[in-house]
């Protein structure tokens, strides 16, 4: 038994902000009650969270583990332990493995190493297409049943509208959200970052806004078509945000998530350093204040962190040559009380619930602190000083534009299932 | 103060005073072009490191010929007989470059920005001869050298550049040095090849703007600048050659819309007939052959900036030491 005193618990499923405890049993939430008023048995362990937030387990929809296939850049093991430190109990992987995740046998692989070598709780996303080549339908009801939780091609997107929406029609019988990496790749291809001033100006290949948008304009108008669940994965461009509102407001089931780095950095400041080159690239000022504003509306749903890890041989190299991706477990958090609650954007509620309920929705998941409720937990600092040294990282990679940068909030420690996997010391 | 410079990336982060010291020691170097003994024992003993990942026959050679004028040895990496073919990185050529002790790195790659990588992770001075699209600095630093000799100065020009800007290191290069000594800047191409954007690549104030018709582009200018149409490296989105001809060709009729006294450069090699007729090429507004000469003064200066400036530096400081140790024996 674990007993979690004197924390400010935070739960946006009931809208939730009040000093309780929570007493953990198993795997599971015991009781909850205002502090001081649970009588815990005397051999349970003691968390004592003053002065921090008490919050149901952070879910990150968007991930890359890297294993099976390219284990020199990430393992299930170090890809979670990294999660683990930045506050997330469960952590969604996207199929783009080698082989990729498109059968249930390497979905029941990616759990089996989860099971053994992960504190965090791993959830596979399915390839939608056979090897995500967007030819033919890969077998998603089998790999439902080993467990995934969602399809995606992620990495591109679904090749074909016809394919999309044969795979929508399919999943929303099978009631699995259907993710897209929303990309027109002849508008992308050869491009290494978003075009503007700044890519005119290096002299490197730019793709437009145009590039994300109307592959959204395409998807939500399939998800119309065929009422699947469609979730827009790290939308960067105002122009697809729009289409995501315009989806919502005709009350289609499409979500969407931001990535921290797409509210934080913009396409000013990529200088020609691999650690700024992700896909979707880093976009302009104004859709940066686009999505800063749909994080506080409500258009966005999730913030996810697309954590892509290279290793540094592949990322220490000509800008153009380097692969797309950044770390981004453990400094999601910080950025996001940066960048959202402490300049005043967001409340925290708003922001813990991007992180916990807004995720879970999208899974079709309930997720409340409640008795009875998986005891998953992230408990964070909102004043905690501390300076990100990458080299710190449990990743095998290295690859952060935020090495260096000092924050104020962190994670200080992390629940899954009842058991402390990480605390902060 | 004397500038300093440690690498040679880019126009773009030069001062205008900075620009104008880099064409003031061009001058010197331009002289000796000019003798009939060329050589000078400057950077004896210096060893300069040509490394060209992409092809170049005149660059190659300027550079080559103005290491040899300043007394210094080159050593010559020709990515087409190297390692490069075999899959080794950037870094790891470069690393085996630099542990044959070079004094300097002088390199041209395909991928814009990969000077600057290289200079991040090597202590040597590297000098850019062109990055993919991005800037070919030493070639906007002899363009505004063979500018100020014909027209007495850089000042507040009219500055015209004809062809596909967007994937020119070359025009990058002229444009922020020229805009800086105030020059009113006019690019001009097919829509595609000259995005709006261009017009704010410079810092605030500066004067650039695009033309789509080329006889606006040419009225009133005092430069007109001729970008090599590629045929070897195809532009993006390709355009009908006839097509370019016909729109973008500058010819003598549309010369005559610029100033009378109006010069025109090309970096060089010319598709004569595309870009370019040969009464212009070879008329007597056209300048290529000086900047061809200038090129070697220009690569001269920067040489020695970046490796006999060190040196001098280097000696005075061992001179500074020897006669601090010299007052520590007399103590």
């Amino acid at each position: 038994m674990l007993l979690i005193k004197n924390g400010r618990v935070l739960d946006p499923a009931r809208q939730t902000d009040a000093a309780l405890d929570l007493l953990l049993d198993g795997d599971k939430i015991a009781e909850i009650a205002p502090a001081g008023k649970i009588s815990a048995p005397k051999n349970a362990e003691l968390f004592d969270a003053s002065g921090l937030i008490v919050a149901p387990g952070f879910i990150d929809l968007h991930a890359h583990l890297r294993e099976p296939g390219q284990e020199s850049s990430e393992t299930i093991e170090t890809g979670t332990r990294s999660a683990a430190r930045g506050g997330f109990t469960a952590v969604c992987c996207m199929p783009n493995t080698r082989p990729v995740n498109d059968n249930a046998s390497v979905t029941r692989f990616i759990l089996d190493r989860a099971k053994s070598a992960a504190g965090v709780r791993v959830w596979p996303i399915g390839a939608a297409s056979i090897s995500s080549k967007g030819e033919a339908i890969a077998e998603i009801a089998a790999m439902k049943e080993a467990g995934i939780v969602a399809v995606s091609d992620d990495g591109k997107p679904i090749a074909t509208a016809k394919l999309t929406r044969q795979v929508m029609d399919y999943c929303r019988s099978l009631d699995l959200p259907v993710i897209e990496h929303s990309e027109d790749v002849s508008l992308a291809a050869g491009a290494v970052m978003r075009e503007g001033v700044t890519s005119t100006r290096l002299g490197l290949p730019g793709m437009p806004a145009a590039a994300e948008s109307v592959c959204v304009a395409r998807d939500v108008q399939l998800a119309e078509l065929t009422g699947a669940r469609l979730h827009v994965a790290h939308l960067s461009a105002k122009a697809s945000l729009d289409q995501v509102r315009w989806a919502k407001s005709r009350g289609l089931r499409v979500t969407c998530e931001v990535t921290p780095h797409h509210f934080t950095l913009i396409d000013e400041d990529v200088q020609y350093d691999s650690r700024y080159k992700m896909n979707p690239p880093l976009a302009s000022r104004e859709d940066r204040e686009a999505l800063l504003a749909g994080l506080a509306d409500g258009a966005v749903d999730v913030i996810a962190t697309d954590h892509a890890p290279h290793e540094p041989a592949l990322k220490d190299v000509e800008f153009d040559r380097a692969p797309f991706g950044i770390l981004g477990f453990e400094t999601a958090l910080a950025l996001s009380l940066e960048q959202l609650v402490h300049s005043g954007r967001l409340s925290l509620m708003r922001m813990v619930e991007l992180f916990t309920t807004g995720p879970a929705r999208v899974l079709g998941l309930d997720r409340k602190l409640a008795p009875g409720q998986p005891a998953d937990l992230t408990i964070f600092s909102l004043t905690h000083p501390w300076t990100y040294n990458v080299n710190d990282s449990p990743s095998k990679s290295r690859n952060s534009p935020f090495d260096g940068r000092a924050f104020t909030g962190a994670p200080m420690a992390t629940i899954v299932a009842g058991r402390i996997i990480y605390r902060r010391n | 103060m004397t500038p300093r410079f440690r690498d040679l990336l880019a126009l773009e982060p030069l001062s205008a005073e900075e620009l104008s010291f880099l064409l003031d020691q061009s001058k010197p170097f331009q002289v000796i072009q000019r003798h009939p003994l060329k050589k000078l024992a400057t950077l004896r003993g210096k060893t300069v490191a040509l490394a060209f990942f992409e092809n170049s026959t005149r660059t190659r050679i300027s550079f080559s010929a103005a290491a040899s004028r300043l007394g210094a040895d080159s050593m010559n990496l020709q990515a087409e007989s190297s390692s490069v073919k075999k899959g080794e990185s950037l870094l790891d050529t470069v690393h085996t470059l630099d542990a044959m002790k070079p004094d300097c790195l002088v390199m041209r790659h395909a991928a814009s920005g990969a000077a600057d990588f290289v200079a991040r992770n090597l202590d040597i001075p590297v000098i850019n001869a062109g990055d993919g699209t991005h800037e070919h600095p030493t070639q906007g630093l002899l363009d505004a050298l063979t500018i100020r000799d014909r027209k007495g100065t850089i000042e507040n020009l009219n500055v015209t550049i004809l062809g596909d800007i967007q994937h020119s290191r070359v025009a990058r290069s002229n444009i922020h040095l020229l805009a800086k000594f105030g020059c009113r800047i006019t690019l001009c191409g097919p829509a595609m090849w000259v995005p709006k954007e261009l017009e704010h690549i410079g810092p605030p104030g500066t004067s650039i703007r695009r033309a789509s018709r080329i006889e606006d582009a040419l009225d009133g200018a005092d430069v007109i600048i001729v970008l090599r149409v590629q045929t070897e490296r195809l532009h993006e989105p390709a355009l009908p050659v006839d097509d370019y001809i016909l729109l973008y060709q500058l010819h003598a009729a549309r010369l005559r819309l610029a100033k009378k006294d109006a010069i025109v450069l090309h970096p060089g090699p010319m598709n004569r007939g595309v870009e370019i007729s040969p009464e212009v090429a070879d008329g007597p507004q056209s300048c290529v052959l000086e900047q061809v000469t200038n090129g070697i003064a220009v690569r001269m200066a920067i040489l020695y900036q970046l490796i006999g400036a060190a040196a001098a530096e280097e000696g005075a400081q061992t001179a500074a030491d020897s006669a601090h140790s010299s007052d520590e024996k007399a103590r």
